[in-house]
């Protein structure tokens, strides 16, 4: 299982706009490099972030290529409800990883 | 496995930029700065916040790592060293050190794996692999702050006149000293980067490991040595 | 004037390593891709903006925001986001989806970058309308089409 840091605020007033941090430990590899014995190192990248919040999704992002190594996504949600705010990663070669964080909303 | 020579002369010479003031000649004590002074406002951005500072990945390895039974003892480095933050505050801060067995200086790396052999009875990690970058990082990390005094044995000045050397010494293709850098030009631009000193870079990250370099893609955990491989890619590996 | 050995090594290096590069981006990729996202819509320069430092020591970790201008409501928000680049390999950066419970949109990441290079920005709105902005950098070490060591 991939490490991944996640920063959520625990508690929150209801619509509070709180901001969210997630890095998750990925080599993403371009597919663009070429390797020590000449050949080009196949594409290896996380494709697909997204963050879920009692189900329903707040944030979604297509990775590329472009998008570097141990992929660092910040972003803003409201806080509407106590709960759980779910994030997911898949990517090439059958990569998922999943990371929950609970928030108790007043 | 013998640790290639040039990197205990490298760890010498990290015990020779730290340890001396004007002795050590070309940047006087009070010019002294770490490389977090001249580094960009984004990447300094970048190593302030926890939550977005990659090394911090290896950190949470380290911590795994930390609590892992290993080796034919089956001992984990809790079981001895019980909680890292309580016993290894400060002991980064103060590597290299010299060794008394081996009659030589010792770097972090090198202490971690003199134990994993010694008493865990395990294999040593290979320089620079995930799980050695991860260990190291972790025990640095708790010195997170502290000013760094590499050992002042008077048993390591050999060395350390021995790594004054080889920063002076010009070597590679482009004929270039560390020292025509790093003492001459510190400050400066080299290709867009600022020219760091000597002396242990980013002492703010990760504690006091001063193993900071931009060149691995988002790893930002790399040793000093690998400096090398870029800027003096001939130079010989002694 | 006769190169020097060591002009003549870096300089036959450096040929070496071009006849190895893979295609990069042209601008006209860049506009199709571009193209591909908004169709026939009319685009507007302006609301959303790309922090970006104007010179990186190395192109591998470029850190970036994305702020687009919207007050993020019920009735008027941002939908999607697409980042694009000029320079690269492939033109695209990252595509975001967002919505009225984002709050407010300003997403922050890090990015390769291979050259200097231009990166643009498109915000589609719940309106329909598209606002582009961009932002030039420099970039002195080039990511992806370095040879491992």
């Amino acid at each position: 299982m991939a490490r991944t840091l996640i920063n959520v605020p625990t508690t929150a007033k209801r619509g509070d706009v709180i901001e969210i941090k997630t890095l998750i430990s990925h080599p993403m590899e371009s597919g663009y490099r070429v390797g020590t014995n000449g050949t080009m190192i196949p594409r290896d990248i996380i494709r697909q972030f997204v963050c879920t919040y009692n189900g329903e999704d707040v944030f979604r992002a297509e990775l590329s290529p472009a998008i570097a190594a141990n992929p660092f996504i910040s972003f803003f949600t409201v806080a509407t409800e106590s709960g759980t705010i779910t994030f997911e990663w898949r990517g090439d070669n059958g990569f998922a990883a999943s990371e929950t964080a609970p928030i108790t909303v007043e | 496995m013998t640790r290639p020579l040039w990197h205990w002369s490298c760890a010498a010479a990290m015990v020779l930029a730290v340890a001396f003031g004007a002795e050590a000649g070309e940047i006087p004590a009070n010019e002294r700065r770490s490389d977090y002074a001249l580094m960009g406002p984004e990447l300094r951005g970048m190593q302030e916040d926890d939550s977005a500072n990659p090394g911090m990945l290896w950190v949470l390895d380290g911590e795994v790592l930390w609590r892992r039974k290993d080796g034919s003892t089956g001992r984990a480095c809790a079981d001895c060293h019980g909680e890292a933050a309580h016993s290894m505050r400060g002991v980064a801060a103060r590597y290299p050190a010299f060794d008394q067995t081996l009659g030589r200086p010792i770097d972090l790396e090198g202490r971690i794996n003199a134990c994993r052999t010694k008493h865990q009875r395990a294999e040593p990690f290979t320089f620079e692999s995930r799980e050695l970058l991860s260990l190291a990082a972790y025990v640095a990390r708790q010195s997170n702050g502290l000013p760094i005094s590499a050992d002042d044995d008077p048993a390591t000045l050999p060395f350390v006149a021995a790594g004054r050397a080889i920063f002076e010494q010009r070597q590679g293709q482009l004929n270039l000293s560390c020292a025509q850098c790093h003492d001459d030009n510190w400050g400066q631009k080299l290709g867009g980067a600022t020219i760091p000193q000597g002396t242990q870079p980013g002492t703010r990250f990760i504690g006091s490991s001063g193993k900071v370099s931009a060149h691995c893609s988002g790893g930002y955990v790399i040793v000093w040595s690998a400096c090398a491989r870029c800027h003096m890619p001939t130079a010989p590996r002694r | 004037m006769r190169p020097s050995r060591r002009e003549f090594l870096i300089g036959s290096a450096g040929i070496g390593m071009a006849s190895a590069l893979p295609a990069s981006a042209t601008p006209a990729m860049l506009e199709e891709a571009i193209r591909n996202v908004i169709g026939e819509a009319n685009l507007q320069t302006g609301k959303i903006t790309l922090e970006v430092p104007p010179l990186v020591e190395n192109g591998n970790t470029v850190p970036v925001t994305i702020i687009v201008d919207s007050p993020m409501s019920e009735a008027e928000h941002v939908k999607a986001i697409h980042v694009f680049n000029e320079k690269n390999p492939q033109p695209h950066v990252i595509s975001i989806t967002l919505g009225p419970r984002a709050g407010k949109a300003r997403i922050a990441t890090r990015i390769k970058l291979a050259d200097t290079q231009r990166i643009v920005g498109i915000a589609e709105m719940s309106d329909g309308s598209f606002w582009t902005g961009e932002a030039s950098v420099i970039v002195t070490i080039a990511a992806c089409v370095e040879d491992v060591k």
